[in-house]
């Protein structure tokens, strides 16, 4: 336990916390290099430091081209993971993830509703397009939180997200293939979930809003805690629970939308880090600071690893993150049956 | 009893086939019943014969073909696995299908229908064994694991067809389960594959029926428990492998199908079958037909308008207080 103290603030870190944040944080440092590094033309990471001290002759590659799509993705990684995080705790399901419930597949349908209605001066409008998202997102929670609801099965939520899920991608199909042929070629290369093309003028506005959206959670995070040992106790302690659920909610749907709206749907990153962050920093239900750390680790992996694997061709993250997810949802899956047959 | 179900099958089977003429008739070129009627009867060498005899009558055999195959697939794994929610396509068999597909284009094993359709079956039956072997301690757990199944082994199938751009460019249409396109590939195999299948189905009913009453109780009645489990498990696999072999990846059918027609069978698990080999191939020509009427410039897919009927029949499946709990 190490103890921070500044007059009356005072934080406490266990000890395993501290040690898997500095782990975590060097992780992504080293990855982040790496990322700098890889590329059409190899940059030395000699050249990479230099060139984000505004030296060299590779900064313009470096600061300009490959530095948003590494800030992106350690980001987006990190806003994708604090949703999982709290909807898990909300649900207390741990496959309760917006993926998994849909609510990527339906920010998709809000943002494709706005480029095939508004052509191709939605492109011009980044702003327009992350409302859109953010409403169609916020729509299917809605949706699949009512359809689900006076049910004390928390299964039957799973089934009713990937339903839901399923038939927004099939309607999401539907639209890209009514679409002009030039709305269609962009909505199809925004459907797999790419951070390809990702510039600092992408960034802004995002990263503002999830900036504030972070903040929202953080600031709420004790009332979560106290929440998540019982209502009642939450209660006691003076936490009004209907306004924090609708806060807390609102603002992880607000990430995972706005995520989505700048880079297209990217599974399985809410869905395991929450949990592989649990399971790393050894904490009793799912944290944000762990998850957040792992989200941006994890997707930043994904991004390298998949630009790395097909050298000239730009997979999109997304596949890389369905792929590994996939396997990973497998695995929880057969260690779950081992324990419950042991 | 019996009589007003082969009633309602008789009936059944009128409205497949009124369903059937119509979707001869509709398309690019709209053609009345009658001319219909005249081209299958007396073919001659007008443009209407020539549409049906060339293309809307392969591609309406082949909507019964897939549609009977994955509808009776869905209803022997719901019996067997007593889950209302198992469907070939959602159990990701008809991806490992697809996988196998994809995978052995780059290796160049699907050059021939044989070659295709033993490759779609492998795959579909080590789907089926991975995913029932994980999953099978509960419903959600089953249809998690053939979720999750599905999204890795969909990830791997687009990444190998990124690396590979000449599968890519073959697999481009058929990755997304469709009719289309398909009218001018030879289907002999297959199809009689499907219907060795369907008859397969309808015999092992009987026995299936008797595993529902518990594996003591069906041994007594002198049902071979791990005869029949094996035989459903390969009738599956064969029905599930075919029809995506030559229809692509399609979800849906199976679990809308048997849940349509479970009224009509009341309880019995021969004629849940045979129902759904009857109306199976209705819902696959309804979707054929909408996915040519929906849109103007072209086709959509039948899979879509498969999955967005399916979704909500999901949803209602799993808020229908009679099915058991997850």
């Amino acid at each position: 336990m190490i103890v921070l103290r500044s007059g009356p603030v005072s934080v406490r870190f266990e000890q395993r916390t501290v040690r898997m944040t500095v782990v975590l944080v060097v992780l992504a440092a080293a990855l982040a290099v790496l990322g700098l590094c890889q590329g059409a033309v190899w940059v030395t990471p000699g050249e990479v430091l230099a060139a984000l001290a505004g030296q060299g002759d590779s900064s313009v590659i470096v600061v300009q081209w490959r530095l948003p799509r590494v800030v992106g993705a350690l980001v987006f990684g990190a806003a994708l993971a604090l949703a999982g995080a709290v909807i898990q705790d909300q649900t207390r399901n741990p496959l309760g993830s917006p993926d998994m419930l849909g609510i990527d597949a339906g920010a998709y349908t809000g943002a494709l509703l706005v480029i095939t209605g508004f052509g191709s001066a939605a492109a011009a409008m980044p702003g327009l397009l992350s409302v859109a998202a953010m409403a169609g997102g916020l729509l299917t929670a809605l949706l699949v939180y009512g359809l689900s609801l006076r049910s004390r099965n928390r299964g039957k939520l799973i089934v009713v997200g990937i339903a839901v899920n399923a038939t927004l991608t099939a309607i999401n199909a539907w639209i890209v293939l009514r679409a002009e042929l030039e709305v269609a070629i962009a909505a199809t290369g925004w459907s797999a979930g790419s951070l390809n093309g990702l510039g600092w003028d992408d960034l802004g506005i995002p990263l503002v809003v999830l900036g504030v959206l972070a903040g929202t959670l953080v600031v709420l995070s004790r009332s979560m805690n106290q929440a998540t040992i019982g209502d009642e106790v939450a209660v006691a302690t003076g936490v009004r629970l209907g306004p924090l659920r609708l806060v807390t909610v609102l603002a992880a749907v607000g990430c995972t939308t706005t995520v989505t709206a700048v880079t297209g749907p990217i599974a399985f990153i809410a869905l395991a880090a929450p949990q592989i962050g649990k399971r790393l920093f050894g904490t009793s239900g799912v944290g944000l600071l762990p998850a957040a750390l792992t989200g941006g680790v994890l997707l930043l992996t994904a991004d390298v690893t998949s630009q790395l694997v097909l050298a000239p061709i730009g997979l999109p993250v997304g596949v890389m993150t369905t792929a590994i997810g996939g396997t990973y949802l497998l695995w929880l899956l057969i260690v779950q049956v081992r324990r419950r047959t042991h | 009893m019996n009589a007003s179900r082969t009633a309602v099958l008789a009936g059944c089977a009128v409205v497949l086939g009124a369903v059937a003429v119509v979707s001869m008739g509709v398309g690019a070129q709209a053609l009345a019943p009658a001319q219909v009627w005249q081209a299958l009867v007396s073919p001659g060498m007008s443009d209407a014969d020539t549409i049906v005899r060339d293309i809307r009558l392969p591609r309406m055999v082949l909507a019964l073909a897939v549609g009977a195959a994955l509808a009776a697939a869905g209803a022997l794994l719901q019996t067997a696995t007593r889950n209302d929610l198992a469907d070939p396509g959602i159990l990701g068999v008809t991806a490992g299908a697809g996988f196998a597909i994809t995978l052995g284009t780059v290796l160049g094993l699907t050059g021939t229908q044989y070659g295709q359709l033993v490759v779609a079956v492998v795959g579909a039956g080590i789907a089926a064994v991975v995913v029932y072997s994980v999953g099978r301690s509960s419903p959600l757990r089953l249809l998690l694991a053939g979720f999750a199944l599905s999204m890795v082994l969909a990830g791997l199938s687009l990444g190998l067809r990124l690396i590979v751009p000449d599968a890519f460019d073959r697999f481009r249409f058929w990755s997304v389960g469709s009719l289309a396109g398909r009218e001018q590939i030879p289907l002999t195999v297959p199809i009689v594959v499907i219907v060795i299948a369907l008859v397969g189905s309808l015999m092992v009913a009987r026995q299936l029926e008797a595993l529902l009453l518990g594996e003591e109780v069906a041994q007594s009645l002198g049902v071979n428990v791990t005869r029949t489990r094996f035989a459903v498990l390969v009738l599956v696999t064969l029905l599930a492998g075919a029809a995506t072999a030559v229809a692509g990846p399609m979800v849906f059918v199976g679990l809308i199908v048997p849940h349509l027609v479970r009224p009509l069978a009341r309880n019995s698990v021969p004629w849940l079958v045979a129902f759904t080999i009857v109306l199976g191939p209705v819902l696959m020509l309804i979707a054929d037909i909408a996915s040519r009427i929906l849109l103007r410039t072209g086709e959509v897919p039948a899979s879509i308008v498969l999955a967005v009927l399916g979704g909500p029949v999901l949803i209602w499946v799993v808020r229908d207080r009679r099915t058991a709990p997850l």
